[in-house]
């Protein structure tokens, strides 16, 4: 009866954040959310899509005059839609339903693949015989709460109405991350070939898809379960019972066996679907340049970052500013900044991968060429998914007070910029340095407290073990 | 050897002997047939201003002497033609801006010399389509040095582009490009006189009085290059070098006896020695034939022959406008020796005057005085064309070209009311720099003021986007309006790019412009038809009867972009690099930190560390002290204890290292 009454509370709130965004989508020109540079950069802007659109249309090559930079695929979808009016409603109507539809999407994917997460780590604290800790973490149905953190986050609002493609990339990660947590490896093959198709940066996404896939979702280290197995093996072997003996045994196999038959179809998975997906935009692009083009284009224009306009990161100011011969040096810098940390991350966390996901989304999302608001929607909904283990997370408030004053305080700046010409580049720079450095401190916080998390754990086991053992 | 040497020179002076004759022969042939003309168009606009136009033509056979040796035609244009294969091209310098509503558009000098601002550069090369923009390139560093102007910035990709369909000459390898911010000076007339045989020193072009010139309300110095084919055989084409200079004054005003009110209405009456300061001393030698016109317009004949009828008494003695300018408008000060009249019913006047060669005694000055204040229109473009900038901000924006209709549209309406249908073709040319990012899908067109559909209107589009830092934005469209139209609005969006700040020039600030846009009315015949074709056509006679569609240019557009901080280069390198190591670091520290181990280490061994490194610490002192002791000197007694062993022990070490560096390298 209660769940059913918690369902219900759900879909309340979910129809809640659809009407909000239909409202918002009626209001004249967006409310020029979609001009915004915080929403629309780019390689999200659906104006450029739609220059695309006409482009192609006009039988020219869709990545003629450095417009478009997105997939041929999103083209194809979205484009159609950018053309088609109704009479009597807002211009970009149909556009903006897609959107509504894969945040919903997404947030319904994100509610099942923290449902499965939650159940999945609660057992495993039950078997570690931290009952008191598992129960604690049955709380707060993470997965809901982290649903409904992506929904009604200002900032997926604000990309949804703004008419920004990153609604269809997030959807497409989270597809992912659901597809490895329920084990499915067709599903996450094609979530993380199609976002690498789109965006690029997911694709180191593959690194904590595979251990999901390979490992489980998420749980304490394993040293705990082996230490766990062995003095339970040990006790059992001196009470005699032959029957607990092969359960437990099963389990320590269990544990140790990394599922290689799952990872080598996920792999399989991938070859078939990024043939497909490329042959797709081979014929698309057929009598355009064709693939090479397709890469010159979208991935060539990520990685050289060409287009200085602004946006809420710091790249662009920087390669402003900075002296044509640093230039490549610099790029290679920022870019080798992310997979850096990919080994290091990996090594750490790879008892947790689906919070090792979250993490390098969050430092794509923090050192990409062209960050707008829909990648911070995407880490601050996940970040929902591990509210039971970052509930001890430092300076949340300061970093809560943080997002909201530099949203604030960014679109001010930009205003005194560009519209009033009173200010200069340097304040909204300033903004932008701010909400680099508070992204930082969430990264470092987070990975810290999850840090913290597992020591907790281990502590507690040990010397339950230690008590067993006395 | 010495019979083989006199036979050797022998041989030599046989050669030479045959090249001078072929040389002489060659150049017997090319003195026939090389001209040189020059020629004045003097006219009154309806805005007390006069139109002086000097057009000079020089002609040159394409022989095989051609770029070798020339009498008349300068030999740095032959050699250019010759070496970058260039079939047509046209050159302008222009200071100020047409008035078209004022000075007219609907006239030959108006569509061929009303050139927008700056520079502009156009040329069709006879190459293979790869080696276009190299000869392009070649083209406009060659010109640079020849006029001294900063042509050579058409160098690159981003300033030039190909339009299809707006220049007649559909001949394919046709490159264009302007440079609107370029500033005209005499610096760039002087290498153009250069170009003539006479220089400035006889003829027309002495007249060129250098501050009358550039206190002109505008002013176009033109070079244009072309190549006519007289037959079949390319070895007959000619190149035919076409000068022109086109001044609009401000006469001063020559009083007369008139009263004050009436005078004030009065056009200025003036004459060649008030506008320039000089007189025309006689011909150029050189030159084939040398005129000077005074063009009486259409709409001035009109009113004055209104003028006649209304005025009984000059009715009677029948005087006429051909009358050699004895009528009841204006007077001229020289008898014409010719009189040409347009075909058509009142239709403009040209009145001729030929030069004769230099006599001391007899200048040529030209002088027109008026009797009566007249006032009258010139005729206008089809479409009145302006253009200008929408929105606010540095962000985006639109430009709208904006075409109303004037009489010359009415009057094909009311020539064309037969026919249901009827329509009449405008070509419109756009060319954008990089930085402005339009949107080719949001053009929209109103007609009269209400949006329509473009393909009901678009005849042909031709668009080629542009592509950050490499070419500029270009649009063509071919627009079919019908004849009855009163506006036309263009409109398309932009975004404004951003610069990195190498890119933005000294003074960012001022903002950047964006070329004239061309619009061109194909189906309207801006020539002149004179009645007597039969006498000998000077070449600017018949540049005026050519049959040529009208073309407009609309103002140059300025846009400001947002600027960055340009001093701020370093403090973005190291802020920003900060905020990136503090994230690498401390991720990479919370990542290694192990808080259990941690504290076992240091508890462990903390103690003997701290007691191993005293020790060594101690020794290494003591012996220090022991050899300053040794040494006797105080000072360094003292500052052993100030300065730590081990820091001077590292600094011997680097010293040492640097010595035996030093020492091997």
């Amino acid at each position: 009866m209660t769940k059913k009454k918690k369902v219900q509370w759900f879909w309340m709130w979910v129809i809640g954040s659809v009407t909000l965004r239909l409202i918002l989508v009626y209001f004249p020109r967006n409310l020029n959310l979609s001009s915004r540079p915080e929403v629309s950069t780019p390689l999200t802007s659906l104006r450029r899509l739609a220059e695309g659109y006409w482009l192609k249309r006009s039988s020219m090559s869709p990545y003629a005059g450095s417009m478009y930079h997105g997939s041929p695929l999103l083209l194809a979808l979205l484009g159609p839609l950018t053309v088609t009016r109704i009479e009597g409603q807002p211009d970009q109507l149909l556009c903006s339903l897609v959107f509504v539809i894969a945040d919903v999407i997404s947030a319904t994917l994100i509610r099942a693949a923290g449902r499965s997460l939650q159940a999945a780590y609660s057992s495993s604290l039950k078997v570690l015989g931290l009952h008191q800790l598992s129960e604690t973490s049955e709380v707060l149905p993470s997965g809901d709460f982290a649903a409904l953190v992506y929904l009604w986050n200002p900032f997926t609002i604000i990309a949804c109405v703004g008419l920004s493609t990153s609604a269809i990339e997030n959807l497409v990660v989270v597809l992912s991350l659901y597809g490895a947590c329920k084990r499915l490896a067709s599903l996450a093959a094609f979530g993380w070939v199609l976002a690498t198709h789109l965006s690029f940066y997911p694709s180191i996404l593959i690194i904590p898809v595979i251990l999901l896939l390979g490992y489980g979702p998420d749980a304490p280290p394993r040293k705990l379960f082996q230490r766990r197995i062995k003095l339970e093996v040990g006790n059992s072997s001196s009470i005699g019972s032959d029957h607990l003996k092969e359960e437990l045994k099963d389990q320590s196999s269990m544990l140790k066996v990394f599922a290689w038959r799952l990872v080598v179809h996920f792999l399989i998975w991938i070859l078939l679907w990024s043939s497909y997906v490329l042959v797709l935009c081979g014929i698309y692009l057929q009598k355009h340049g064709g693939l090479q083009e397709l890469y010159r284009r979208t991935y060539g224009f990520i990685l050289t970052i060409p287009d200085l306009s602004p946006n809420i990161g710091v790249l662009w100011y920087f390669f402003a500013e900075v002296f044509d011969f640093f230039r490549s040096f610099f790029l290679m810098v920022f870019h080798g900044n992310i997979l850096l940390m990919i080994m290091p991350l990996a090594l750490r966390l790879n008892h947790r991968p689906c919070f090792l996901a979250f993490v390098y989304i969050m430092i794509s999302s923090l050192l990409k060429s062209y960050p707008s608001v829909g990648d911070s929607a995407l880490y601050l909904g996940l970040l929902g998914l591990f509210s039971y283990e970052l509930k001890d997370i430092r300076f949340s408030f300061l970093l809560f007070a943080g997002y909201v004053g530099v949203s604030l305080l960014s679109p001010v700046m930009h205003n005194l910029w560009i519209w009033r010409g009173t200010g200069n580049a340097n304040f909204y720079y300033a903004t932008a340095i701010a909400y680099a450095l508070f992204q930082v401190a969430l990264v470092i916080e987070c990975v810290n407290c999850m840090l913290n998390h597992d020591r907790m754990v281990t502590k507690l086991t040990t010397t339950k073990l230690k008590d067993a053992k006395s | 050897m010495a019979l083989l040497s006199r036979k050797g020179t022998l041989f030599l002076l046989f050669l030479f002997s045959i090249f001078l004759l072929s040389a002489s022969a060659s150049n017997g042939s090319g003195e026939e047939e090389e001209e040189f003309w020059e020629e004045l168009l003097l006219k009154p606009l309806p805005d007390r201003k006069v139109l002086s136009h000097f057009h000079f033509q020089n002609e040159a056979p394409l022989s095989d002497s051609f770029a070798r040796h020339h009498h008349l035609f300068p030999k740095s244009i032959a050699q250019l033609v010759k070496k970058f294969h260039i079939k047509a091209m046209e050159l302008s310098f222009t200071q100020g801006r047409w008035n078209y509503e004022r000075w007219g558009g609907f006239d030959p000098i108006s569509s061929h010399n009303a050139k927008p601002p700056g520079v502009e550069l156009w040329a069709v090369f006879d190459v293979p389509p790869h080696q276009v923009d190299a000869s392009w390139k070649d083209l406009t560093h060659a010109l640079s040095g020849l006029f001294c102007a900063s042509i050579n910035f058409l160098e690159s990709s981003t300033t030039y582009s190909a339009p299809k369909w707006t220049f007649q000459s559909a001949l394919g390898s046709l490159r264009y490009g302007t440079l609107p911010r370029e500033a005209v000076c005499t610096e760039n007339l002087t290498p153009w006189l250069k170009l003539l045989p006479c220089r400035d020193k006889a003829g027309l072009s002495a007249l060129m009085d250098r501050p009358s010139i550039y206190k002109s309300f505008y002013h176009s110095q033109r070079l244009h290059l072309t190549q006519a084919k007289t037959g079949a055989d390319p070895k007959n084409s000619r190149v035919v070098l076409e000068q022109t200079l086109t001044v609009v004054l401000q006469p001063n005003i020559l009083t007369g006896g008139t009263n004050y009110v009436s005078e004030a209405k009065m056009q200025p009456s003036w004459s060649l020695s008030s506008i320039f300061g000089r007189k025309i001393n006689g011909r150029c030698v050189l030159a084939k034939s040398s005129n000077v016109y005074l063009q009486v317009e259409r709409g001035l004949v009109t009113q004055l022959e209104n003028l006649q009828s209304s005025t009984a008494t000059f009715a009677a003695n029948g005087t006429n406008l051909d009358d050699f300018g004895r009528n009841v408008g204006f007077e001229l000060s020289v008898n014409p020796d010719r009189v040409l009249k347009e075909v058509e019913k009142s239709s403009s006047i040209l009145y001729e005057y030929p030069i004769k060669v230099h006599k001391d005694s007899e200048q040529f000055d030209l002088g027109i005085t008026w009797k009566h204040p007249v006032i009258w229109s010139t005729p206008h473009v089809p479409l009145y064309a302006s253009r200008f900038l929408m929105g606010s901000g540095n962000e985006r924006g639109a430009i709208a070209i904006c075409m109303k209709s004037t009489e010359s549209t009415q009057e094909l309406v009311a020539a064309n009311y037969v026919d249901q249908r009827c329509n009449f073709q405008v070509n419109v040319l756009q060319i954008v720099p990089w930085y402005i990012k339009v949107y080719y899908h949001t053009l929209q067109l109103f007609v009269d003021e209400k949006p329509q559909i473009l393909t009901d209107f678009v005849e042909r589009m031709h668009v080629s986007p542009s592509e950050d830092k490499v070419s500029p934005g270009l649009m063509e469209l071919v627009l079919k309006l019908p004849c009855e139209v009163k506006s036309a609005v263009l409109n398309i969006e932009f975004d404004k790019g951003f610069l990195h700040i190498d890119e933005y020039p000294p003074d960012a600030n001022q903002g950047f412009d964006i070329p004239s846009a061309i619009i061109s009315f194909p189906d309207f015949n801006a020539g002149l038809q004179f009645s007597d074709n039969s006498l000998s056509k000077t070449p600017m006679l018949s540049k005026l009867q050519e049959r040529s569609p009208v073309i407009s240019y609309t103002e140059v557009l300025l846009v400001p972009l947002t600027t960055p901080d340009f001093s701020m280069p370093y403090n973005v390198i190291t802020i920003t690099c900060t905020v990136f190591a503090l994230y690498f670091g401390s991720l990479l520290n919370a990542l290694r930190r192990r808080v259990g181990e941690e504290e076992r280490r240091l508890n462990d061994k903390g103690g003997k560390k701290d007691a191993l490194l005293n020790r060594v610490l101690g020794k290494l002192s003591s012996k220090f002290r022991g050899r300053s002791s040794v040494s006797s000197q105080p000072s360094s007694s003292s500052s052993s204890s100030l300065i730590s062993p081990k820091l001077i022990l590292r600094v011997l070490l680097v010293a040492g290292i640097a010595v035996a560096w030093q020492y091997y390298s």
